[in-house]
Order: structure tokens, then sequence, then C-alpha cells
């Protein structure tokens, strides 16, 4: 065998590896690997008792339900069950029945939502003409393929988790966010969670209340990520804080030591991460732990929210803090309490940050599909972005021109003895 | 290659290396005064990039022992050694590790977790060279690259699965995909100060024992290869299968051989990854392998020295990217080193001779 063949077989490996790296991501479908998940993941439409799948309308929700985003989806969709559960599923005095089904945005092999599937995923929404609304998606990258093509069809899509402000509001993202999602100039999006613009905002207040003073800004190069992780900057630059850096992290990488190493050596009071739990956050925590910054303080945003955070980071996730675009749901009063108590009674478990927006953006749905009490996709679309006065978990709120939520109170949480706990109150200025 | 190619070739990668050097953080005068400002952030840089070499290293073994043996390049040895944390992380479990155990209780789970993973990758790596890759030993090579990719699959959802068994092993934590927590054990002490040298350099009990194993296991195979009858062996059937045959040395003892090594050093470096990051996840394997591959590739596929050469050089290189370029772009000044070697020594840095492969 020539040295030429041996050459060509091993810059074939080498682009075949190259390659890998696609493949991996996409043509995995969601059904073997996933029936290793937790049992709710493995029967993707099965719902409670009293839930069908079916009726004279559909609500449907998209949202990752493998990996390790499924701690949070679950009681998501836990919460637009309960929201059924209250009206017995059914609208307009009994005429219409309500069927729910789930949709899985994300892949094993991702190990979170992956695009090829929202796309496939959304095409094969809007192509059923009983869906009439869709309750997600739960990563702001995912409701950036989703939108337009539920636009193009006039389906109504109400996000309890997406923060990304480029999705609705203009002059917040990129020059032609947010007209370039919706082709058919309609507005068709609204959501129950108050943006980034508010969230980045709060975290860089809550940092100077803190007490610290020089930053280091770190991002996951997502559009969340990057997107928060920018509006914290920008704030934390006018309210008089010295930001010594900001870097882009590859998610992918096996350890950050390296960079650990680097900020170290600018002492800095705290590290702000703009990205998600699913991004290495929890590698992140360690290494700079293991590189000796144990008195400096890590912060990031709603999306290392979740106690999958804490099992990654283990003891190194004590102290780390996060904002919430909104109030966790045990520290919720009034109807909010009620709430928490049927939902812990029914399901038997503590609800993680995002169920009580899936309840609430489930409620809006089914108010508006009960004043239009026909499967008029366009008629639900129009009355869901009119709600107004809403009186909802977290008070009475409405959506503005925008689609998005009236609603501004957040929290500031920290891990504390290996669990999230709600440090205190945090409203926008 | 002519000389006026050559020159063409010099002239391109210039022109690439100004034109995008500057976008990816290639700043010299910057760079320059960052590291008279602080040589210490230089050295204790260089220590991260040589721990984290030597641990690629021990997995480029793997890819380069296999190749050098049946020229096949073992898609699968990236989860295998994927693998090897988890068996690490069931073993802690086992013997109810948690963060920062006293030293004292540690070092039996430790041991028993390095024969475990690294006794389990080697017997696995011996089943897959005997369901996936000896039926198809005379097929076309292609045959058995493919049979590799599927086995590499099968690893990591193997990795999946075993990730999502919290009711037997609750050390894996609250989902199968999610990154798991794997216990801090080797104490963080700096040995600088503890010896009452004043300096900013870092460098750990952690960093020292990390080290001191991986090199110990690459001094051992080295050894192994040059002076046990075993090694001749192998060096000769790497050499010629036919002509060892004919020396009368049972080819396929050795090509099995060849995986349990390799299969027990991807353990063993599965375990060390999980006692200096402390973190596993079941996707680690793909990255993990891609570089380490590289380091084989760029120190010459074929060649011990030289995938160890190649891993150092990636960790050193990774690790000063991240300091002193960007760490945006880490993965883009990795790989075009890679092409940059290989445009000018297509065979790696030590793969020159191609007929001693070993």
């Amino acid at each position: 065998m020539n040295a030429a063949f041996k050459r060509s077989i091993l810059l074939l490996g080498l682009l075949t590896l190259g390659a890998g790296c696609a493949p991996t991501t996409t043509s995995t479908t969601t059904e073997s690997p996933a029936a290793t998940e937790a049992s709710p993941a493995a029967s993707p439409a099965a719902s409670a008792p009293g839930i069908s799948t079916d009726g004279d309308v559909i609500i449907a929700s998209s949202l990752p339900m493998t990996g390790s985003s499924l701690g949070q989806t679950q009681t998501i969709v836990n919460g637009i069950q309960l929201a059924l559960d209250e009206v017995n599923s059914t609208v307009c005095d009994g005429k219409l029945k309500v069927g729910f089904q789930t949709y899985d945005d994300a892949t094993a092999a991702a190990g979170k939502w992956d695009p090829a599937q929202v796309t496939s995923n959304s095409n094969k929404i809007v192509a059923d003409p009983k869906i009439v609304a869709v309750v997600g998606t739960f990563n702001s990258g995912a409701a950036k393929l989703a939108i337009p093509i539920f636009n193009q069809g006039d389906l109504v899509m109400v996000s309890p988790a997406n923060t990304y402000p480029g999705l609705t509001k203009p002059g917040t993202g990129e020059a032609n966010e947010p007209d370039t999602y919706y082709p058919n100039n309609k507005r068709n999006y609204a959501r129950v969670v108050p943006a980034d613009d508010l969230q980045g905002v709060m975290a860089a207040n809550w940092t100077k209340s803190l007490g610290a003073q020089k930053v280091y800004i770190l991002d996951d190069q997502e559009l969340y990520g990057k997107g928060i992780a920018t509006v914290y900057e920008e704030t934390a630059k006018e309210i008089g804080l010295e930001v010594l850096g900001r870097e882009g992290i590859n998610a992918k990488a096996p350890d950050y030591r390296a960079l650990m190493n680097k900020i170290k050596d600018l002492e800095p009071d705290l590290i702000y991460f703009g990205g998600i739990t699913q991004n290495n956050a929890g590698q992140l925590i360690k290494d700079m732990r293991n590189v000796g910054m144990t008195d400096v303080k890590f912060m990031g945003p709603d999306g290392i929210f979740e106690q999958a955070l804490v099992d990654a980071a283990g003891k190194d996730a004590e102290g780390v803090y996060a904002t919430f675009g909104g109030v966790p749901p045990k520290e919720l009063t009034g109807r909010g309490k009620e709430w928490y108590d049927a939902y812990k009674a029914k399901f038997n478990s503590e609800p993680e940050a995002y169920a009580a927006y899936g309840f609430e953006a489930a409620q809006v749905v089914l108010k508006a599909i009960g004043e239009v009490c026909e499967p008029d996709r366009d008629a639900i679309r129009e009355a869901v972005l009119a709600t107004k006065d809403f009186p909802g978990l977290l008070g009475t709120w409405s959506f503005d021109e925008n689609g998005d939520t009236t609603s501004t109170t957040m929290s500031g949480n920290v891990v504390k003895d290996g669990k999230w706990a709600f440090a205190e109150t945090l409203e926008a200025k | 290659m002519k000389p006026w190619q050559k020159n063409v070739l010099y002239i391109v990668v210039i022109y690439f290396i100004l034109l995008l050097g500057p976008i990816a953080g290639l700043d010299i005068p910057r760079i320059i005064q960052d590291i008279v400002q602080s040589p210490s952030l230089l050295f204790t840089q260089i220590l991260v990039g040589l721990i984290n070499g030597a641990i690629i290293a021990i997995i480029a073994l793997g890819y380069t022992l296999v190749y050098g043996i049946i020229e096949l390049i073992n898609f699968a040895h990236g989860d295998l050694y994927m693998l090897g944390g988890f068996a690490a992380l069931t073993v802690m479990g086992m013997f109810g590790m948690e963060d920062g155990a006293p030293l004292g209780t540690a070092i039996l789970p430790m041991l028993v977790a390095l024969l475990v993973s690294a006794g389990m990758c080697a017997g696995l790596n011996v089943v897959t060279e005997r369901y996936a890759y000896r039926p198809l030993r005379n097929a076309p090579r292609l045959a058995p690259l493919i049979s590799a990719i599927g086995v590499s699959f099968i690893f990591q959802n193997l990795g999946l699965f075993w990730g999502g068994l919290r009711s037997f092993i609750p050390i894996m934590g609250n989902t199968a995909a999610a990154p798991k927590s794997f216990p801090d054990l080797l104490p963080r002490t700096d040995i600088f100060q503890a010896l009452g040298i004043e300096t900013k350099i870092d460098f750990t009990v952690k960093d020292l024992t990390v080290l001191v194993v991986a090199v110990g296991l690459m001094v051992g195979l080295n050894l192994f290869v040059q002076r046990t009858p075993a090694g001749k062996a192998m060096r000769a059937v790497a050499q010629n299968r036919e002509a060892a045959k004919i020396v009368g040395i049972n080819v396929d003892q050795i090509i099995v051989l060849t995986f349990l090594i390799g299969g027990a050093l991807a353990g063993a470096a599965g375990l060390l990854v999980g006692l200096y990051n402390n973190t596993i996840v079941f996707t680690m394997g793909f990255t993990a392998g891609l570089r380490a591959f590289t380091a084989a590739v760029l120190g010459g596929i074929g060649n011990i020295t030289g995938a160890m050469l190649g891993g150092v050089l990636i960790g050193l290189l990774s690790a000063l990217s991240d300091q002193y370029l960007s760490s945006r772009w880490t993965d883009a000044w990795v790989f075009g080193v890679l092409v940059l070697i290989l445009v000018f020594r297509p065979s790696g840095l030590l793969g020159e001779n191609l007929q001693e492969k070993v």
C-alpha cells in the first residue's frame, strides 16, 4: 500500500471526524435514546389522567423534553395540565373540548434543543388544523426558528420562558429584528416572562448591591446568553462597575482552567456568565474554584437557575447567584400560593422555576379560545395578543403592543446547601 | 513539492495569518506586554497546558497504537474514555465518596476506580475488536472505519443510559444527559506555598498527582513496547504482519493485546479527567476524541512518542490561546496549527518513517 493512499485515508478520517459533528446533533431522532430518560419523556404525548391528546381544538407545547432541561420543562407541562384541569379541558360552556399535545424539540445526541428538530416539529404543528395555539418554546434560539413557521399559518405561540429581547422589541437586537420573524406582518407571538433587557439590567444592579466592583463577563455565544451578557455589560458600565473583560467560551471545551487563570490574574469580585447550564456552566464554576478563586462570586441569568446546575457543579455551586425573570413558585403569594399548593398536591413534587409561567401561558391561551369559541387560528391569535388586565399568579398584567408582559417583578436567587434558595425580590427601576 | 510551490504556500499562509490573526486575537505587542507584565501567569498556563496535554496524550496513545498495528482509526476510542469516567464515578458512588473527603479515605476508592475503569475499558475494547473489527479485517478499509463510528454511537448511548441509572447509582444525579459532578478528592493545596516559597505560580497537589500518573503511564507504555518480548512482537506486527506470522508470532493475540492496552489507558484517562476536571458528561468523549485524534495525527499517527508530543502540544496551544489570544478562537487556532503542520509535514511531526509505525 503506498504512502499517498495512506494519506488520503487519513484525510478522509479527519474529514469524517470533523463532519461527524453535524450528524450527531441532527440525525438522531428522539425516540430511541429518550427511552433511557426519566419516564415522562419516554411517552411524549402522554398526559395526566383526564387530559386527552385529542379534542375539538388542540393546544400544543414545544419544549425540550430530552436532556437536562427536562427538570424544567416537565414542570411547565405539569403547569399547563393544571390550567386545563381547572376548566375541565373544555371551554365555551362545554362546547369545545380542548386537547393537549407535547412536542419535544430536543434530541438526545444534542442533549438540548436542536434546530432541525424545532423546524420539523413546527412544520408538523402548523400542518395540523386542529392545533390553534402553541405554548413554547423554552429556548429563545428555538423561538427564532419556530415563530416564522407559525406566522405563515396565523398560529399564535405564547412562551413561558423565552427572554431574548429581539424576539419582540424593536431596537434591542439585530437591525432586522423583530420584523424578520413575522413575514406576513402580523404578530403571532407573546410571552408571559419579562425579557432579558430587564433581566440583564437587574443583574447588574444586583451585582452592585452585593458589593462587587470589578466584574468579568463571559457568554456561551448563543442568542440568549450573548444577548443578556451584552445588556449586563452596558448596564454595568452605566452604573459604574468596572468591566475587566468580556469573552465568549467554547461550550464544548473539556475544561476552562486556562481561561479562569487569566481571569484570576485580573482579580475580579464577580464573574457574570450569560448562558445556560447545558453549555458547560457547571464546568466553568468548578474550574473557577479549581484555580483558587474561592471568594469570587459567580452570577448567571435564569438559564442556570435549575437543579441541573447544582448537580453538575456539586459543592462548588454553593453561593452561585442567579437572576430569574419572575418569582420562584415557592415565594408566590395570594393566588400564586394557592396554585403552588394545588401543584404540590397533584404532582407530589416541587415545581421548578418556570412551572407557574407554563400555567399562566396556558391560561391566557384558554381564555382566548373561550372568547372566540371556534377553531379559528387568526381570531384566537388576535384574542391572545389583546389580553389586558389579566389576573395572573404574579398580579395583574397585560400584553403590551409587542406581546411582552407588563409584569416586571424579578427575583435574585442563590445556591444554599445544594439547592436554589430565594434571596430577594428585584424590582425594575 | 517543488521549491516554488513551497514559496507560494508560505506566502498564502503568512497572508492568512496577517489577515485573520488579529480577528482571532493575534496582537503581538499586547501579548509580549502581557508576558513581561506577569511571567508567572505564563508559567501557570504552561502547567495547565502540560497537564491537559498529558491527558490528551494518554487518549491519543489509544488511537496511535491501534492505527500502528491494524491501520484502523478507532473512532470509538473517545467514547470508551467517557465510559471509563462513568465507571470511575460509579465506584466513587459505591464507596460513598463526596467532595472534599479526606485523602486518607479516598486513596483506596481511587485505586479501585483505576482498576475497575481501566479493566472495564480494556475488556470492552477487546470485545469490540473481536466482534466489530476482526470480522472485517480483510474487508475494504472503509468498512471497519464505519463499524468504528457505529461502535462510537453505541458507547455514547450506553453512557446516556448509564447516567440515567440514578435509582441504582444515586451519584449520577437527577437527569441522564446532564453533566455529573465528580467528587473532588485530590487536595487543592498549593505546593509552592506549602513549601514556603512565595510565587504567583499555581501548582496544586491535584495538578502534581495527575501529571505524575499520566507521565508514569506513558513511560510505562514506552518501556513495555521497547523492552519486553511482547512489545517487540507488537513492533514486529506493526512493521509487517505477514513476516511476523512467519517467525511464529501469534498476530491475533498481539492485536488483542494492543486493544487491551489502549482500552486500559482510556479507562485510566477517564478516571484522571474525573479527578482533575470534576465533571463528566456522556458527550465528552466526542470532543476529547477529536483532540486526541488530532494529537495523534499531529505527532505522526502510529508513532508513540509522536502521540505524546502531539498531545502536549495541543494542550499547551489551547491553554496559551485561552490566555493570550481569545478563548472564542481556541479551537480555530488548534486546528489551524494542525492544518499548517500537515501542509508542511504530511505525515506528522515524527511520522517520517512510514515503514516503522509503532
